[in-house]
């Protein structure tokens, strides 16, 4: 038997065999988030006549646990995007740091010309839009995917985009990126996209949506979230991004919660019968 | 024999807090011939004097394309000048990649201007030999900026570098009023006038030795912003230009001045 220190609380060789260390050898590249720990679920996002309406929970659920129930999901980036974070909170996180980043780097390059129009619409030439942010993220989550240490999120883009057109996009973990009338990012793209597109199928219908038909479309949303997704909450955050600027509320409550359906839900869950 | 201690690089200060090897970068500047560049509020154009090595060669390029929104005028070391347009070009692009729109003018020119001004700070380099007008237009509008050796780099209203274009900055400065609402082919007329200014007694404005290049804001049918590209016009493309200022070259540049806002709409 070995009684050197070095051998000392270790598993004998002589009964468990040699030690086997490989796994300390890393000489892979440095990787991160590798699976998502506290994440966040649904956002969900619907364009309308003037702009864009985007939703998302306040919760950060560990597994399936509602851990922080206080999470503020929805972004604000230079008071002309928001962009709504779903996936992995650390990267989210990580994420609105290096947008402040991009932000102060982005102040000090253009001049302060925020001037506001008659009707209100405020324009701000040469500052990033929503347009130029998607772009940009689209390559920072595909950069960081080609680096096999992927940004564990799928963000919603919300804003206006050169012509001030309404904006709404959306980007993976793997740099996919596509915009769409309507989007909704994890289980919302099951459960609420199929709604929302029965109130803008088309560019042309969402063209034709009221700013109050938009934000009702999407509270809508949030309800059947709530009914459905077992990791959601009833508290949650909505902007409304247009020309004139971005209203965004952070702690808004589900209202006329109707339960009623769930008596009539059969087939799993602790029913007998 | 008594010479010049301190310009052998460009880390060094003279007593008096000079760096010669900058100074010296900046006469090169001075060799390159002539261009000039005036911005008005909807235009920017570069104008420019070529010239050929010999009888027998082809006249040097002084006006080039950078980005669909921004084009450079050289004065100086035209090889030194090829680095700093790739440069410039690279940005361009690898800033359309990421953000999807025009790069703009002054955060292109901070990065050229960082650039130059390392190459004064550290041993064994040297200062770029050109001298740099740098003409385009973002969001913001039309800029005119101003590039030296030493990574200044200034905004203008209007400017000329190279040989004898003191001659040129007069006429600019005599004008500097009409510029901001002169029109584009008025600019442009401008331009070619204060080139004038900086010829040599027996020389002239021709096809062969005269670069007109232009950008302007403007507008796509969607309403955002789409600039109208950055042209360079050689050859026979400038002659009407060079012939709507000919009637005017015997006349003294000095008076002369005064007059311009008049005469042309």
């Amino acid at each position: 038997m070995d009684h050197r220190p070095q051998a000392w609380g270790r598993p004998r060789d002589d009964i468990y065999g040699a030690y086997d260390g490989t796994y300390l050898n890393h000489n892979g590249p440095k990787q991160a988030t590798q699976s998502p720990v506290v994440t966040g679920t649904s956002v969900i996002g619907i364009k309308f006549k003037d702009g864009v309406v985007i939703a998302a929970d306040n919760l950060a659920s560990y597994g399936s646990l509602a851990r922080f129930t206080d999470v503020k999901r929805l972004r604000v980036f230079l008071d002309t995007s928001i962009v709504g974070f779903g996936g992995d909170v650390s990267d989210m996180q990580f994420l609105d740091r290096h947008l402040n980043e991009l932000a102060i780097e982005e102040a000090y390059e253009t001049e302060p010309l925020a001037t506001t129009a008659e009707d209100g619409a405020v324009s701000r030439p040469g500052v990033l839009n929503a347009a130029n942010l998607h772009k940009y993220l689209q390559r920072l989550f595909y950069a960081r995917r080609n680096k096999f240490d992927p940004l564990w999120n799928q963000v919603l883009v919300a804003g206006l985009d050169a012509a001030s057109r309404p904006f709404l996009s959306s980007i993976d973990l793997r740099g996919t990126a596509f915009t769409s009338p309507s989007l909704a990012t994890g289980f919302g793209a099951m459960l609420a996209q199929p709604i929302l597109r029965t109130h803008a199928p088309t560019e042309e219908d969402a063209a034709k949506l009221t700013r109050e038909q938009a934000v009702n479309a999407v509270k809508e949303c949030m309800k059947v979230l709530y009914y459905r997704d077992a990791r959601s909450l009833d508290r949650y955050s909505i902007a409304v991004v247009t020309k004139e600027g971005i209203e965004l509320k952070e702690d808004e409550q589900l209202e006329k919660q109707s339960w009623a359906f769930a008596e009539r839900i059969k087939g799993y869950g602790t029913q007998t019968v | 024999m008594f010479r010049n201690n301190y310009d052998n690089d460009s880390v060094t200060f003279s007593p008096q807090g000079r760096i010669f090897q900058v100074e010296y970068a900046a006469e090169a500047v001075k060799q390159g011939s002539v261009v000039v560049g005036i911005a008005s509020k909807t235009h920017v154009v570069l104008v420019a004097i070529k010239r050929n090595a010999e009888e027998l060669s082809s006249y040097q390029k002084k006006l080039f394309a950078i980005d669909e929104h921004v084009g450079i005028a050289i004065a100086g070391l035209t090889s030194d000048a090829r680095v700093l347009s790739n440069f410039m070009k690279m940005q361009c692009l690898g800033h359309r990649l990421t953000y999807a729109r025009d790069m703009p003018v002054r955060g292109l020119v901070d990065m050229l201007a960082s650039k130059a001004q390392t190459n004064t700070q550290h041993y064994g380099k040297r200062p770029y030999g050109v001298g740099l007008l740098v003409a385009g237009v973002d969001e913001a509008g039309p800029h005119l900026f101003e590039f030296q050796p030493s990574g200044l780099t200034e905004e203008m209203q209007a400017f000329a570098i190279g040989a004898r274009s003191q001659m040129a900055r007069t006429y600019l400065e005599k004008n500097l009023d009409v510029f901001p609402d002169c029109g584009r082919e008025e600019l442009i007329r401008h331009g070619l006038r204060a080139l004038k200014e900086s010829l040599v007694q027996d020389k002239e404005l021709t096809v062969d030795n005269t670069s007109v290049a232009v950008v302007g804001v403007g507008k796509a049918a969607d309403g955002s912003h789409k600039p109208e590209q950055f042209k360079v016009y050689d050859g026979h493309d400038v002659n009407a230009w060079i012939e709507s200022v000919g009637d005017d070259k015997e006349a003294a540049g000095a008076e002369e001045g005064e007059g311009m806002d008049v005469d042309k709409s």
